[in-house]
């Protein structure tokens, strides 16, 4: 049986970690390299680094923090953020990130993602999908509507039938970062996330809402999922990764026991 | 020196940096020469069996590969699709193999008692360790590994397994026959348990 999967998420712009993460021990947060190890040694299963670098010009300074990360974390990461061709992901991976996320580029463009798992595998991409929820409807029968650009633009799809849409184009993976729930501290939105899982044939990420242990725990039963995308609940130092862990442990989730090595490898 | 086989896919420069990192002295090579010359070699990787045997056959490595670790008995460590192409067949494909290790891969089931299993499999499985081996040198029993696969090995002498795992079927994780050594977990994506079995493997004596 696999592990459920703890990912903590770090957005970067310009190089630098931007929101969410104010201080952790020792570490200087800013530096997504520094933050990267931090979480590798914490006993985090993956790192997913969202670029939200605003202009083209400035896009190279990712590969060179991509390419830092990869010589200091022996574990997988993913990069999403602004990937729009195969150049862009060729980029990525090169560097040494394990896989893409793709999000708004993939609804623009669904060919994308049939050539990227062409190109570099399934198991290098992620798509990423925005959702917010509404009243179900025949046009959205999973009652959650596909949202791109942060969420200002909807796109008239459904979240249950992108999301197989994007498994038919050979996606490997599917992120569903509820819009609702992002940044409330409130959970998971676990019924899109359970809908959703229990209708495709590869792993689902939740994303977006955890604020308490509970709400990982709930995200892994209740909402079946495999892994689960973490922000705020550790970038404040409240609940770290190995107490996460614990709680999950206790309550009878598989997690992954890393935490100790890691440290005693120093 | 450690020669990591360039067959121009997969993640070449992942095992690299961990060699790196571990203080380990490698080059990855496509040359037949420079494979001769290493006193051990690496097949690592992400790929499929057909395309990974149609690149080893263009880049005229089948021979060399065989020399050198079938009969020279020179240290060889194959990763994920490393090890599979060990084998002398994979339904994947239909690729024929290298035929170094009598056996087959075949696929996951698509379903487990009427329940659909998740193929390919990604994340982080238990390895258990079924023998006692040099590779498991400090590495706990029952470890996770990472994984990312859709086929797994069947050896036909299945006393060369020294570690399984569990993903709907029983599978074997891990092969070794004298100097042939082989995971199909990610020895460089698997943290400190993964670092800790390759240093094992660069610190092998045949």
């Amino acid at each position: 049986m696999l592990a459920k999967r703890i990912i903590p998420c770090l957005d970067v712009r310009d190089g630098k970690v931007t929101k969410g993460v104010q201080f952790l021990e020792n570490v200087d947060v800013g530096d997504p390299v520094a933050m990267a190890r931090y979480y590798y040694e914490q006993g985090a299963d993956e790192i997913v680094f969202y670029d939200i670098t605003a202009s083209n010009e400035r896009r190279g300074i990712m590969i060179e923090v991509v390419r830092a990360v990869a010589r200091e974390i022996f574990i997988p990461f993913s990069v999403g953020g602004g990937l729009r061709t195969l150049d862009d992901m060729r980029a990525v991976l090169l560097a040494g990130a394990e896989k893409v996320s793709i999000d708004s580029g993939a609804v623009r463009n669904p060919a994308i993602i049939a050539e990227g798992a062409r190109a570099f595998g399934s198991q290098c991409m992620v798509l990423s999908m925005q959702v917010r929820r509404g009243a179900p409807s025949e046009r959205f029968p999973s009652g959650c509507e596909v949202v791109i650009d942060g969420g200002r633009t909807p796109t008239g799809r459904d979240a249950l039938g992108w999301a197989r849409e994007g498994e038919r184009l050979g996606a490997g993976e599917l992120c569903i970062n509820s819009i609702d729930r992002d940044g409330t501290k409130a959970g998971y939105d676990l019924d899109v996330t359970r809908l959703i899982s229990e209708s495709v044939a590869i792993p689902v990420i939740a994303s977006g809402g955890a604020g308490e242990p509970k709400h990982l725990y709930e995200a892994f039963t209740a909402g079946a999922a495999d892994a689960a995308i973490v922000a705020s609940i550790v970038h404040y130092g409240e609940h770290p990764i190995p107490d996460l862990k614990r709680y999950l442990r206790g309550r009878g989730v598989e997690v992954r026991d890393a935490a100790g090595m890691e440290r005693s490898a120093k | 020196m450690i020669a990591i086989v360039d067959y121009k896919a997969g993640n070449l420069t992942s095992v690299a940096r961990a060699l790196d990192h571990l203080g380990h002295r490698c080059e990855i090579t496509d040359r037949a020469e420079r494979i001769r010359a290493a006193d051990r070699v690496i097949i690592p990787g992400v790929g499929a069996a057909g395309a990974t045997m149609e690149n080893l056959i263009a880049l005229e490595l089948i021979d060399v590969l065989r020399d050198e670790v079938a009969r020279a008995g020179k240290l060889f460590l194959g990763i994920c699709i490393g090890i599979q192409v060990l084998l002398d067949r994979s339904v994947e494909d239909h690729a024929d193999c290298l035929g170094i290790i009598p056996g087959e891969v075949v696929r996951f089931p698509a379903s487990v008692d009427g329940r659909p299993l998740k193929v390919p499999q990604i994340g982080w499985n238990r390895v258990r360790q079924s023998r006692a081996h040099p590779m498991f040198a400090g590495v706990p029993d029952n470890s996770h590994f990472y994984f990312v696969n859709s086929y797994y090995p069947v050896p036909a002498d299945s006393a060369i397994t020294i570690a399984t795992s569990d993903y709907g079927v029983t599978f074997t994780a891990a092969i070794a026959r004298d100097n042939v050594i082989a995971t199909q977990f990610h020895l460089e994506k698997s943290g400190t348990a993964g670092l800790r079995m390759l240093d094992n493997f660069c610190r092998l004596k045949v």
